[in-house]
């Protein structure tokens, strides 16, 4: 199967259970959306799906075209072809974007010398150009000192670089003005396309109208709660949050 | 980044060692015999016997320096050490010329490969003494003088005897002390004055033997308004039981010329490494001290500058790595003798493990001087729980218009950093070489290319499998 699905996905941080039975089916070629209030689950669903140490998988599956990658190692999942834009980018001083990416690269390489550094320029640069990211960024220290916007774009090139089957925007949206939205929104939309699935967690469908999203789901304790298309983003602005509860409850 | 084959090779890269024959052998321990052998078979001229000991009964007077320093140099046995090994050959000019056994060290050490690519001039020391030694012929007609400290005192008596022991006295420290005694081997180097020299001079220095104590003799004159880039690297093999290496480096910057000493220290974590290096620098010189210790079991070392003349500048930029069982006890002295001099300090260490890093610095600046300036910046990576650091900082500032600024910093690799990079693919130990890589580059991108970039292979090497 060429998908991402997650199947009856239980986990637990500090032995407080986040994920509860929760189930998706992300196929490539389509665009997703989780929408869903602080505390939902949403992060903890990204991080889970990319191998992150501190959580603790109870019960369920991943299988990221039918190979199980739940139990497997951060690094081992990324290969595999799962991208994740983190909400808060981590800094990494005196590494430079240019030699991360070329690292990252070339971890995904069988032969090293197949790499080819002018070839590796041309793309990255041609992508930076894309975004809006000043050339000169290539030598700055990797996410040390960036602007909250600056800092989402290269995320973005780094997923443009490296290329994923399967891509997850944690709230990609969350800092950055109207006009790094459109460019981060062309940058996505971009990668869209029948090789690959695209996963984007947000809170506001302000996002959804850049990138239009094929379905829409809502997260609530720590499972998908409803899925719809893109119209139930907009019913979900309308209405709040407090209306899903109240259909849960009732 | 490095495939796990090439790690295998690269690890290994100075532990071997060919069985070989010495004509020359001081036996074992250390007495007046041992050093009046030395300074026989050397064919040296009374001053110089004198001097050694003299130094001898020094070094015997001097308590070990343990109550400041490591309690571990009581696990040095002076009487189990071998204090001069050689085969009684003159160094060769030619790598043809060199045993064979002693050639087939230093090309797998790639000596010769670095010669033809970067080098101005070689001195390639085994054990006790220099095997091969050469420097481009249009150097020499020049008249810079590139030689041994026998060659140096015997044939150049009025260059270099005027400053041998007189930057670092024997009696400077108990180690300077066993050095002016039993010292063997090493570079006298001299540049006329003018003269800049394009590319660097380069020694290496390699024990071969075990229980063997090397200890080197270098003395750098560099004459008015010359400049001049001099390196040494080292290795051993791993042996069982301890060595001792402990060299004297003496510097001497006359007015307005530049000196700048490169050292990647890479020796096999039995050896005690405990050197002395300083320098003068007269008015308008400048002399830069490139100092990193990746390899030893204990390395205590604090390059100095006395700046003793007006606008002399002094400089130590230091890397030190320690790993599991070792201790890496590094540093800076700073000594402002003159008014408007300046210095700068950076040190940045990283503990892997158990390992340790100690930065000891010393500034001075007296209060009939003005204008000087001291930057010091130290920085401290720890890397794993029980990984460990300490800072001491000697600073004595008086006067009106001088100045100190000192900064320093610990840190350490977070989960979320490591987490990071491996989401984009890196592995965790090349994730764990990137963080220190991205530590110590501002530092590293100071240094010549050629060694910049046998650096960081090396710290990459140490950071596989200390993560996990």
């Amino acid at each position: 199967m060429n998908s991402l699905h997650i199947d009856n996905l239980s986990a637990s941080v500090e032995g407080k259970p986040i994920l509860n039975n929760l189930s998706l089916d992300l196929p490539k070629g389509e665009v997703h959306a989780i929408m869903g209030p602080n505390g939902s689950g949403k992060s903890t669903l990204s991080k889970v799906l990319s191998g992150h140490p501190s959580y603790e998988v109870t019960s369920g599956s991943a299988m990221l075209d039918d190979k199980e990658i739940i139990g497997l190692d951060p690094d081992v999942i990324s290969r595999l072809g799962l991208f994740l834009a983190f909400q808060y980018p981590v800094e990494i001083p005196g590494v430079s974007i240019a030699n991360f990416i070329r690292a990252a690269l070339k971890s995904r390489l069988t032969d090293e010398k197949s790499f080819k550094a002018v070839d590796f320029y041309k793309d990255l640069y041609g992508k930076m150009d894309e975004l809006g990211i000043n050339r000169k960024f290539t030598s700055r220290s990797l996410n040390d000192g960036f602007s909250g916007g600056e800092k989402k774009r290269c995320e973005i090139l780094q997923m443009m670089m490296l290329n994923p089957k399967y891509c997850i925007l944690d709230e990609t949206d969350s800092g950055l003005d109207i006009d790094a939205l459109r460019v981060v929104s062309a940058g996505v939309n971009k990668m869209r396309g029948s090789s690959r699935g695209i996963l984007v967690i947000t809170h506001y469908q302000r996002l959804l109208e850049y990138i239009v999203p094929n379905k829409v789901h809502v997260m609530w304790d720590g499972r998908i709660v409803r899925s719809g298309d893109k119209t139930l983003a907009l019913e979900l602005e309308e209405k709040g949050y407090d209306w899903i509860k109240d259909e849960i409850a009732a | 980044m490095i495939s796990t084959n090439e790690i295998k090779i690269d690890r290994d890269k100075g532990d071997f060692h060919y069985e070989t024959n010495y004509a020359f052998d001081a036996g074992i321990g250390l007495n007046e015999e041992v050093v009046k052998y030395i300074s026989e078979v050397k064919n040296e001229d009374e001053w110089i016997l004198d001097f050694r000991l003299k130094a001898l009964s020094t070094f015997l007077r001097k308590p070990l320096p343990t109550h400041w320093g490591s309690k571990d140099l009581e696990s040095i046995d002076f009487d189990v050490i071998r204090y001069y090994l050689s085969k009684g050959q003159k160094p060769s000019r030619s790598w043809d010329e060199v045993p064979d056994d002693v050639k087939n060290t230093f090309d797998r050490l790639g000596i010769p490969e670095q010669e033809r690519k970067f080098l101005a001039g070689v001195e390639a020391q085994f054990d006790s003494e220099a095997a091969y030694s050469r420097m481009k012929k249009s150097l020499e007609e020049k008249g810079v003088l590139f030689v041994g400290p026998n060659e140096g005192l015997k044939d150049h008596p009025d260059i270099f005897k005027k400053w041998f022991g007189k930057v670092i006295p024997s009696s400077d420290n108990k180690f300077s002390a066993l050095n002016s005694a039993v010292f063997s081997g090493g570079s006298f180097i001299y540049v006329p004055p003018g003269l800049k020299l394009e590319q660097p001079l380069q020694a290496y220095f390699r024990i071969n033997a075990e229980n063997f104590g090397q200890f080197e003799r270098t003395l750098i004159i560099a004459d008015e308004g010359s400049e001049i880039t001099y390196m040494e690297g080292c290795t051993a093999p791993k042996f069982e039981t301890a060595t001792l290496h402990s060299a004297v480096v003496e510097l001497v910057a006359l007015k307005g010329s530049k000196i700048q000493y490169i050292t990647v220290q890479n020796w096999s974590n039995n050896v005690f490494n405990l050197v002395t290096k300083r320098a003068l620098a007269e008015e308008d010189a400048e002399v830069r001290w490139i100092d990193c210790n990746i390899g030893s079991r204990l390395t205590m070392k604090y390059p100095g500058v006395i700046l003793k003349g007006r606008r002399a500048r002094g400089e130590v930029l230091s890397i030190a790595l320690a790993n599991d069982g070792q201790h890496q006890d590094t540093g800076a002295k700073m000594v402002h003798a003159a008014s408007e001099t300046t210095s700068n300090v950076i040190s940045k260490s990283i503990s892997i493990g158990k390992g340790r890093s100690t930065y000891r610095g010393l500034i001075q600046m007296p209060g009939h001087l003005n204008h000087c300036r001291n930057n010091t910046e130290c920085d401290a990576l720890l890397i794993n729980n029980n990984s460990h650091t300490d800072t001491y900082p000697a600073i004595t500032v008086k006067g009106d218009h001088n100045s100190v600024q000192h900064e320093a910093s610990v840190s350490k690799v977070s989960a979320e950093q490591i987490f990071y990079l491996k989401q984009r693919g890196l592995s965790e130990s090349e994730a764990m070489s990137m963080c220190v890589n991205g530590f110590v580059n501002d530092l590293i991108r100071e240094f010549p290319m050629e060694y910049s970039v046998e650096l960081k292979r090396l710290i990459e090497l140490e950071m596989e499998g200390s993560v996990g």
